[in-house]
């Protein structure tokens, strides 16, 4: 059974650890840094990105998690685990991982009354998927090495680069686990 | 075909909440120093809970240019708070994009009878409890998440505690019952059977419930978070403080890693002196906030 951890710093945690136990692999919560060594893949859940990457900074995780995924692990960012990987954020000079190719615009859907569910398709992954945005985020625009999963209302809401994979809903909020699936069958490879 | 306004978009913002903290603030430069620091979220007010409790009168929903200029200030979510049953400042504050309201005792009621029917809102609400009896009846009214009364404005952790182990004490205990002695306890807390069913059947509240009221230091944090709550509201305990970003940074950090005391300890050291604080037996039965709320 694969390893998979979750960064446990802050935000949707013990759903993501259900969601993964569900899927068929184990599911640890990654406090430490030194936890990186003990599993074959990880995910960043949603949460607040600002909180989350003031703590990667504060506890010293940002290089130990730049290394992880360039060592190959897989890597999978929901809402602002999203927003963590993105290489370019509009509005900020800055932006935090820097592992994906693509630009990104945070709360892009609005604020919370804004907040919405809808039915989407996955390519490659579930049709039909039930998908929660939170003040969520989209992406603008992908570089050439990254493959867009899924679009709503032409937006671009999920996307893969080698073993980095994003999704701009939370799909840890429902019992469909077909895209955490999904993510065990890359830790597996 | 998108929805908007469902339990799951209401709830699940709640949850994208665990594990951190949310700071009141009067104002932008506060809303920034608490962004800065890693709140989740801020709570915009006119005054905070000890002010609010030190000037007396009525308590009503902040100045909307305060809610506005925190608004702008900050890209992480913006709560405020409405006086219980109010059905107009909860609209007015729907109406201007808040994030979630709170249907809050630390204002003045303005309905002693009914609370807000949440379900009517797109928006989502927080709301207090101090049981189980409390938090089923505002499940059933619709709130979305949770949170202690605790005291508000006294910067003592005593009620919060009491009321997160009473009601969590209440969950284990409908947990464990018979199906055929729910409906009775239904009747002794005041609870609607069928929310009380429901966190039988998942073995916990269906909403995140967060320790609020009375949270002045990083161990009190921590110490809530021990007692199970999903994060931490903090009030007048930030910026009565002597040195609100220090208090705010450590708070944060000591929420994060509740059972690291290696790390309570240092960044407890040298962050100042915390708010003063108030010992319960002193406020009179008719200033205790906690008791409002039906």
């Amino acid at each position: 059974m694969v390893k998979i951890g979750v960064l446990g710093l802050q935000g949707a945690i013990r759903e993501h650890i259900r969601s993964v136990e569900a899927a068929g692999a184990e599911g640890i919560i990654i406090k430490y840094k030194e936890q990186l060594a003990d599993i074959d893949g990880l995910i960043i859940p949603g949460g607040e990105s600002t909180t989350m990457r003031r703590l990667i900074d504060k506890y010293d995780f940002f290089e130990a998690l730049v290394d992880f995924g360039k060592q190959g692990n897989p890597i999978f960012g929901t809402c602002a685990g999203l927003i963590l990987l993105a290489n370019d954020i509009a509005g900020q000079d800055d932006a935090h991982l820097s592992l994906m190719d693509m630009k990104v615009e945070r709360n892009a859907f609005g604020r919370q009354r804004e907040s919405f569910e809808a039915e989407v398709d996955i390519k490659g992954v579930a049709d039909h998927f039930e998908a929660v945005f939170i003040r969520a985020p989209y992406i603008i625009e992908v570089g050439s090495e990254v493959e867009v999963l899924a679009t709503y209302q032409d937006k671009i809401i999920a996307a893969k680069q080698d073993h980095y994979l994003c999704s701009a809903f939370h799909p840890e909020l429902t019992d469909d686990h077909r895209l955490t699936e999904y993510f065990v069958k890359m830790v597996e490879k | 075909m998108s929805k908007i306004g469902t339990d799951r978009v209401k709830r699940g913002m709640a949850e994208m909440q665990k594990g951190g903290v949310i700071m009141d603030v009067v104002n932008a430069e506060q809303a920034k120093i608490a962004e800065e620091a890693g709140a989740v979220a801020v709570m915009a007010l006119e005054r905070v809970p000890s002010d609010i409790r030190a000037a007396g009168g009525v308590a009503r929903m902040a100045d909307p240019t305060i809610v506005e200029e925190v608004m702008n200030a900050v890209s992480i979510p913006v709560m405020a708070k409405a006086r219980i049953g109010h059905i107009v400042e909860a609209r007015v504050l729907e109406a201007m994009g808040v994030d979630y309201i709170d249907e809050s005792e630390v204002l003045t009621p303005a309905d002693e009878v009914y609370h807000l029917n949440k379900r009517d809102y797109t928006v989502p609400f927080v709301c207090g409890c101090r049981n189980l009896g409390e938090a089923a009846r505002r499940i059933g009214e619709g709130t979305s998440m949770l949170r202690t009364k605790g005291e508000p404005g006294t910067g003592n952790i005593v009620e919060a505690v009491r009321h997160i182990r009473e009601v969590n004490a209440q969950v284990r205990k409908l947990v464990n019952m018979n199906e055929d002695e729910v409906m009775t306890y239904a009747k002794e807390l005041g609870a609607p059977y069928e929310v009380l069913l429901e966190i039988k059947e998942n073995g916990r509240l269906p909403v995140v419930n967060f320790a609020a009221g009375g949270v002045a230091t990083p161990a009190d944090a921590a110490l809530m978070m021990q007692l199970g709550a999903d994060g931490v509201f903090v009030g007048s305990g930030i910026f009565k403080s002597d040195n609100p970003a220090n208090f705010a940074r450590a708070i944060v950090e000591a929420t994060t890693h509740y059972e690291d005391y290696d790390l309570i300890a240092k960044v407890s050291k040298g962050i100042g002196t915390a708010m003063k604080g108030l010992e319960i037996s002193t406020i009179a039965p008719e200033e205790r906030m906690q008791d409002r709320g039906w």
